[in-house]
């Protein structure tokens, strides 16, 4: 245990806190004065997960690969109009009902995986918490609204395969 | 006793002998028993550690774990895999990529499929990126369980870097659910390897400046420098793993020993030991560490190979039946998954290994004899995450 | 300071008392603000608190209040009256302290000829109220803590009172006011441009003493006693609301007091050096020196209390035993080699 510290290593430790105070002073904080100011999140951010109605199919594919079990899926067979005229009439399932309850949301991102249609996406909105529990469970409408936020897809680094998702 | 008592006198007269034995505990110096934990600023979350003192000296030492169980190995029975991939982020949630690729990769082991090359690549420059995420964490906090107030600012000033960087990759921080059965979720970003290049960086200046404020101080050598010696035999006989085996002078590094499909071997780096088996040790070979891990990530970048990032699977999983173990060298330490699979779109059953148990397994032994400020520094030294102890 | 009016011995006292309790808040809160929320936020590349007030200036007094609304709790089987007393003895030291500095020529609040061995004195009440704070708590952290805070205190009680003899010993005199002159008046070598500030020929003694104030204040990297991360607070744990404010002032007013002696011990207190004006003694001060000097003070107290609060951010705590034998076996023998040096100059020149 050394009884007389040799000096350098202290003062070098003096030096570096010298050296940041003398760095935020000039050249400004590593912190972000939120919520004055707001770092943007990068495109992939999962912030919340917005509905595309017209594209869901009602096949409860997302809601079953859910870890959480958190998505709550109701809908109703309807019989839309033939494709050409002379054909037959198509049965659609429409949605009446699509929650996700974002208290239990694990933010994984399972379900916009596994949709087929596309319907479900990803954007980096994270401001909505509310004070209430109860008005985390987004209804269909409100998802549909988190559709303007939605950003395109980032380009890919160098030496990814074309084509791919 | 003959006479019989009412319960109330009975309850009343066991409860007085209580208090007298607590009060005579409290006021006798000798023999006293302390509980740091669960709720304490020192330890790295819902650990208990029950100590009997003789004065400022331990005589004996419990680790009590299991506040934070949640349960995994029973939650995996009834998931898919990746319901299971996503759960299993959460059992070491600093470097929470290298808690998927064990079990991915036990899956494809039984599926008999392997990742393309870019994808085994990228998997290792997140698990790195985890690795740096994970240690920068423990150089921080070594700082606050000394008393050092500043170093943890600095490491998670420059841990963001390294977190914008996942999520830019993943989308998410903490959990990044990236990895699959085949290969991984999506490609990197455009601009990925000049930002990450320029996070190593200041990786790189962070352990700088961290062995300038704090390995390389004086105070921080006195605290750490001959506290809790974890003797060899004694590290190999517990199972300890990680930097915590390699401060010992055990030459054991899974990433070199072992052969799996991911991109260690293509890249040139060495394993860290130090023969003291101190704490000083301990945190001396995570700092460097983690400038190693800055290299690999370096030279990974450069060779890139470009192509598919996923192997041909089916959209529907079902991993033939079968058993696979697979363990490799995460942050904390040995990490390895037994799947049992039954051909289902879930496993049969999980069983995970995971590093700070086996780690915290040795408290009882080291921490015989010590000061009661030096709990705190074998504890910090040996580095350990609840979840990682109790999954 | 010559008055147009004769103010009647209560006024005095009554400005002496508001004199003092100035003395210490003012310094208190200043450090508290400029060290504790924006310097340590700038070596740390943050800002600090920014919302209460134009950069934060009013977080001092939102702290303040937040603290004054908690409950006032105490443990079941805490020793009560002891429990409460024990921040006020800590607080207490620190005005008898300030009462011993001279803030000005005439400004002083009392002008002891022995005012040097009155502070060291007074300085160690406040080891008996942080022993019964720990005590009285009923809680296991906190006695540890008293412990530790005991051993500690009066440990470095020895090497503050020794630094400060070579002091006493080159001015030839206890009095705070003889030293403040004796640093002004004197001359280095026949040349008095600077006077004879202490810190160049007793740099030792200043080292020693800045350490041991260290020490005393149960500053990192000596704040065994409040570990914080093994102890949750130390003596203090059980200690919420007003009373846990009380040891808050009385932390860092004593940080702003200790930096005044030390000031005026090793800087010149108050005094820039008598030649830049011509005077040659103390009557010669001019009457302005009274609203200037404490200026002055309070600048070197800044500078000091920077010093103490930079080494205070930037290193890890020591280790009892080791503080105890960094105490004993180093910096105890070099006091005394240093007052053995100084005696020997004294005599010889």
């Amino acid at each position: 245990m050394a009884l007389t510290p040799k000096m350098p290593g202290l003062i070098k430790g003096l030096a570096v806190t010298l050296k940041t105070l003398g760095r935020t002073v000039t050249q400004g904080p590593e912190t972000v004065q939120y919520p004055h100011e707001k770092e943007t999140p990068p495109i992939r951010a999962r912030g919340v997960i917005a509905l595309r109605e017209d594209n869901c199919t009602v096949c409860m594919l997302c809601a079953r690969s859910c870890p959480d079990w958190c998505i709550y899926i109701e809908g109703h067979k309807t019989l839309a109009p033939p494709r050409r005229a002379g054909g037959k009439p198509r049965s659609v399932s429409l949605l009446d009902r699509f929650d996700i309850d974002y208290a239990l949301c694990m933010y994984c991102g399972i379900c916009v995986e596994v949709c087929p249609f596309d319907a479900l996406f990803w954007s980096p909105e994270y401001e909505y918490s509310e004070s209430r529990i109860a008005d985390l469970l987004h209804d269909k409408d409100k998802l549909g609204e988190w559709m303007e936020t939605v950003p395109e897809a980032p380009e890919l680094e160098a030496g990814a395969a074309k084509g791919k998702k | 006793m003959t006479d019989l008592l009412t319960e109330r006198q009975q309850l009343s007269y066991i409860a007085a002998k209580a208090a007298d034995a607590r009060l005579n505990v409290e006021l006798e110096t000798e023999g006293m028993t302390l509980n740091i934990g669960p709720q304490h600023p020192a330890t790295h979350g819902t650990l208990r550690i029950i100590v009997r003192l003789d004065g400022e000296q331990v005589v004996w030492a419990e680790p009590s774990c299991g506040y934070m169980h949640r349960g995994y190995e029973k939650l995996s029975e009834v998931r898919t895999y990746p319901q299971v991939t996503t759960l299993v982020n959460r059992i070491d949630w600093l470097g929470s990529f290298a808690n998927e690729v064990p079990f991915i990769l036990a899956a494809e082991r039984l599926m008999e499929v392997e990742a393309p090359p870019r994808a085994q690549w990228i998997r290792t420059i997140l698990f790195e990126l985890s690795r740096i995420a994970n240690v920068t964490l423990f150089l921080g906090d070594l700082g606050v369980q000394l008393g050092a107030v500043t170093p943890v600012f600095f490491a998670f000033r420059d841990r963001e870097h390294v977190l914008n960087l996942i999520e830019s990759v993943t989308g998410g921080r903490f959990h990044p659910n990236f990895d699959r059965i085949g290969g991984l979720k999506d490609d990197l970003p455009k601009g990925f390897i000049d930002e990450c290049r320029l996070g190593m960086r200041k990786i790189r200046n962070f352990c700088d400046e961290i062995e300038d404020l704090l390995i390389g101080n004086e105070i921080f050598q006195a605290r750490t420098r001959g506290v809790g010696i974890i003797p060899r035999e004694v590290a190999l006989q517990y199972g300890l793993s990680g930097p915590n085996i390699r401060a010992s002078g055990v030459d054991w590094d899974l990433r070199r020993d072992q052969v799996l499909p991911m991109a260690w071997d293509k890249v040139d780096w060495r394993v860290w030991t130090h023969p003291d088996g101190d704490s000083f040790a301990r945190c001396w070979v995570r700092l460097q560490e983690t400038r190693e891990a800055t290299k690999i990530v370096d030279q990974l970048l450069d060779g890139l190979p470009s192509g598919p990032i996923m192997a041909k699977v089916p959209r529907i999983i079902k991993v033939p039946a079968g058993e696979a173990w697979v363990s490799t060298e995460n942050p904390l330490g040995e990490m390895g998954y037994y799947v049992v699979s039954k051909g289902d779109l879930g496993p049969f059953r999980v069983k995970i290994r995971s590093a700070s148990f086996n780690n915290i397994s040795v408290v009882p032994w080291v921490l015989r004899g010590v000061y009661v400020p030096d709990i705190i520094t074998i504890l910090a030294s040996l580095y350990f995450i609840l979840g990682d102890i109790d999954r | 300071m010559m008055l147009a009016v004769e103010i009647p011995y209560w006024g005095q006292s009554l400005f002496r008392v508001l004199g003092g309790i100035v003395a210490v808040l003012i310094p208190a809160g200043t450090i508290v603000y400029v060290f504790l929320f924006k310097m340590m936020s700038f070596m740390q590349s943050r800002l600090g608190p920014m919302e209460a007030g134009p950069y934060g200036s009013l977080q001092l007094v939102a702290e303040v209040g937040k603290w004054l609304q908690k409950e006032d709790t105490a443990p079941e089987r805490a020793d009560h009256s002891i429990f409460k007393l024990a921040p006020l003895i800590v607080l207490l030291s620190t005005f008898l302290l300030v009462a011993a500095v001279p803030f000005g020529p005439d400004a002083w609040i009392t002008n002891f000829q022995a005012g040097v061995f009155y502070a060291l004195a007074v300085s160690s009440i406040s080891v008996l109220g942080i022993l019964v704070a720990g005590w009285s708590s009923a809680n296991k952290y906190s006695l540890l803590g008293g412990l530790r805070a005991a051993g500690q205190l009066i440990a470095y009680e020895l090497p503050l009172v020794l630094a400060t003899l070579g002091v006493v010993i080159q001015a030839g005199s206890m009095n705070m006011q003889d030293i403040v002159v004796a640093q002004g008046t004197e001359s280095i070598f026949g040349w008095d441009g600077i006077g004879n500030p202490y810190v160049l020929t007793q740099f030792v003694g200043f080292l020693v003493f800045m350490i041991a104030v260290q020490a005393e204040l149960t500053q990192p990297p000596f704040d065994m006693p409040i570990a914080e991360s093994e102890l949750v607070s130390g003596y203090m744990t059980e200690y919420s609301g007003f009373r846990f404010l009380i040891f808050f002032i009385a932390e860092f007013a004593t940080v702003g007091v200790f930096s005044l002696i030390a000031s005026i011990l090793f800087l010149g207190g108050w005094s820039v050096p008598f030649s830049w004006f011509g005077w040659d003694s103390l009557d010669e001060v001019a009457d302005w020196m009274n609203l200037a000097g404490p200026l002055i003070l309070f600048t070197k107290m800044m500078v000091l209390s920077f010093l103490i609060m930079w080494v205070r951010f930037s290193f890890p705590r020591f280790r009892e035993d080791q503080l105890q034998r960094f105490a004993w076996k180093f910096l105890i023998p070099l006091a005394l080699a240093n007052i053995v040096i100084t005696a020997i100059f004294k005599v010889a020149m």
